[in-house]
């Protein structure tokens, strides 16, 4: 499931992970039937509110832009289950799902945060690309790309400094990658062994910018060798092979051992953002990326029947709905109180 | 004459600076087949070819750079910035590069690029992506800032930046993009340094910036109802600036108010109003000068906070009326 970068060429010449090439693993004992059932409601929670936000969106109810993660569930709810509470998470502008997954996360208050309300996360001053949790070491989702990646070098020394054994999950996506301030972060990490796992999201496309064009390496994994740490590839539509690859990582990162480049490789069945015709990308690409639906592959795995799995998608959506309901009944911030919070 | 939307106005100065001088070349993120993430760009990848439509990976000190190194070896690079808020990552390259080299070099060297971003808020993107740098820029000797607020002046000025020989931070209005306007078809330039009369006026001067220069005319319309006359003025070019007509303006009307959505703190409104206080219009001034600027606060995702931190038109007409009464 997991390809690990190895100190040679070797690695380049490794087939990129495509649809087409997925495995399914069996699920984990840690887990059981009630674990998997709850992660299988996790990712559907996640495709609930995405869809959801959608809607309020085009129904004219939220302003602003969002960036959905449909297609990308497996990615987030596998990564968070390899973490304890009490971790670090600092998540990217896709990040609803991982916010979502986080600990202690109640989806009613990421609603009211997502339609600008003073019971939301951020008393609606943040909204969809700011979404924090701080009480639940949720750091926060970022407008920019890897904005979190050189903040994730503070959080690691600081865990060192503190004595504490516990980890950072940074995630940012292939575009992210590409960035100055990724490979600043990952030299630091690696040069002081911080407790950090990078999980790079590879979506394929960083806006219109398929990976293809923005790397000359077949996977961001790669770059691990140039920092002296672990890369790992893996099959980001399989919950369970995202999970047994940051476990990994995790494990490394909590024995002292230093941080892990985990490339999770998936596909955003949306566009960028709201604003998006997606020239770039065919309508066949995305068909065949669909067919790796990442919550369906799971359902498979737990032998689920078509009534069953229908059973907790829908109540998934009665989360969701709730959550609306609760964000509707939410009063707006107030207009004298625009100045509160800009310094301690 | 044809009326063009702003951006369609400088997508057509775009088009014909890249049609007429083999120099020119666009790069930034999704630049091209997407054609900019507010379509400034449309269309022009598949007439000019991947050669000419650079798209780069996310990597904003890389295309601040890459402009800078073409400039100075004989390209006449425009660079485009997604979101201003990204140019925070930009700011080695153009504060220290960009705009030292030439004077470094004991004047030998030009760097002739231009660097188009979209600031403002508006768009309920929240507080990453709706920053109003421009102050920033306007600090720095050997940079150049524009910041047009009509379709018109955006193609002039556009023309204009890209033919001088320094770097040119153009900064335009996401909630200018769709605004209309006469645009001639065949290439003008502006001079950069030239500020424009917006609306003739006679009992206070305004001076706006950007998105802030309809937001006056509009207020100027209503006033003028009540028998208030504003006198809008656009600078146009923030760096360097053209002051005369804001003192002539100033000796006349005998009042000032400025209007920019950049935080208070900081802002060019302070630079307009100092120079004002260090001219002859000082002696001419009947009431105390008003800055209505964008308030110093993050900019709140929240609708109706994010409009509450920018001033809107009832702002100016309310602030205009008590500084005339
Ligand atoms: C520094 C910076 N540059 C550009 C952007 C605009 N932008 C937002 S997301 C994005 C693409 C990001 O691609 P990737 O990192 O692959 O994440 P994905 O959107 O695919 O999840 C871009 C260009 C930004 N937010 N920050
Ligand atoms: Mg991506």
């Amino acid at each position: 499931m997991a390809t690990r970068t190895k100190n040679t060429a070797t690695a380049n010449r490794q087939p990129r992970a495509t649809a087409s090439a997925v495995r399914t693993a069996a699920i984990p004992t840690e887990w059981g039937q009630t674990g998997a059932i709850e992660r299988l409601r996790k990712m559907m929670v996640i495709r609930a509110f995405e869809e959801k936000a959608e809607e309020l969106f085009s129904l004219g109810r939220v302003h602003g832009t969002m960036h959905l993660s449909i297609g990308q569930e497996a990615s987030a709810v596998g990564a968070a289950s390899a973490l304890r509470e009490g971790d670090y998470l600092l998540n990217t502008h896709r990040g609803h799902g991982h916010c979502l997954a986080w600990f202690g996360s109640e989806v009613q208050l990421m609603m009211a945060e997502f339609m600008g309300k003073e019971t939301g996360y951020c008393r609606g001053r943040g909204g969809s690309m700011h979404i924090a949790n701080v009480d639940a070491n949720n750091l926060g989702a970022n407008g920019i790309v890897a904005g979190g990646l050189p903040i994730s070098v503070g959080v690691g020394l600081s865990i060192k400094q503190r004595g504490t054994d516990q980890v950072c999950l940074t995630v940012f996506g292939d575009g992210g990658a590409n960035t100055g301030a990724f490979h600043e972060a990952l030299n630091m990490a690696s040069i002081w062994q911080l407790p950090v796992v990078y999980l790079c999201e590879n979506n394929q496309y960083a806006m219109s910018m398929p990976m293809k064009k923005a790397f000359n390496i077949p996977r961001v994994a790669d770059r691990a060798l140039g920092y002296g740490i672990p890369g790992v590839t893996v099959d980001g539509n399989d919950i369970v092979a995202v999970y047994r690859a940051m476990q990994d990582a995790v494990a490394r990162a909590r024995a002292g051992e230093g941080p892990t480049l985990v490339e999770s490789v998936t596909y955003r069945w949306r566009g960028h953002s709201k604003s998006d015709k997606q020239a770039y990308r065919t309508r066949d690409e995305v068909k065949e990326w669909q067919a790796q639906d990442p919550i369906r592959r799971f359902g498979r795995v737990l032998k689920l029947a078509e009534a069953e799995f229908d059973a907790h998608r829908a109540w998934a959506d009665q989360r969701i709905n709730e959550a609306v309901t609760f964000s509707e009944a939410s009063a707006e911030p107030k207009i004298e109180q625009i100045l509160e919070g800009i310094y301690a | 004459m044809r009326e063009l939307t702003y951006v369609e106005a400088i997508r057509e100065g775009l088009n014909q600076a890249m049609a007429a001088d083999p120099r020119v070349f666009l790069i930034g993120e999704d630049v091209g087949v997407y054609g900019g993430a507010f379509g400034a760009s449309a269309g022009l990848h598949q007439q000019y070819g991947a050669g000419r439509v650079v798209d780069t990976p996310i990597s904003e000190a890389g295309i601040a750079g890459a402009c800078v190194g073409a400039a100075l070896t004989g390209m006449r690079p425009v660079g485009e910035i997604q979101f201003m808020d990204f140019i925070t990552i930009s700011m080695e390259q153009l504060v220290l590069q960009a705009a030292k080299i030439r004077y470094m070099f004991g004047g030998k060297a030009t760097v002739p690029m231009v660097l188009r971003t979209p600031g403002g808020s508006g768009t309920g993107a929240a507080a990453q992506h709706s920053e109003s740098l421009e102050n920033w820029f306007v600090h720095i000797p050997g940079l150049k800032v524009v910041m047009p607020s009509t379709p018109y002046d955006a193609k002039g000025l556009l023309l204009a930046a890209i033919d001088d020989d320094n770097p040119v931070i153009f900064v335009e209005h996401k909630l200018l993009y769709k605004t209309k306007g006469p645009v001639p078809e065949e290439p003008y330039r502006l001079p950069l340094g030239q500020t424009d009369v917006k609306r003739v006026g006679k009992h206070l001067t305004v001076v706006a910036t950007s998105i802030m220069v309809p937001r006056a005319l509009q207020a100027a319309e209503q006033l003028a109802a009540e028998g208030i006359e504003l006198e809008v003025v656009d600078p146009r070019t923030l760096s360097p600036l053209d002051e005369g007509p804001i003192v002539q303006s100033v000796i006349k009307t005998g009042r000032l108010m400025v209007v920019h959505e950049a935080h208070k703190n900081g802002g060019f409104g302070g630079e307009i109003v100092g120079r004002v206080a260090e001219s002859e219009a000082f002696d001419y001034l009947e009431a105390p000068v008003k800055r209505l600027c964008g308030l110093d606060v993050p900019i709140p995702y929240n609708r109706t906070l994010e409009a509450a931190a920018v001033p809107q038109v009832a702002d100016i007409v309310r602030e205009a009326r008590a500084l005339v009464k």
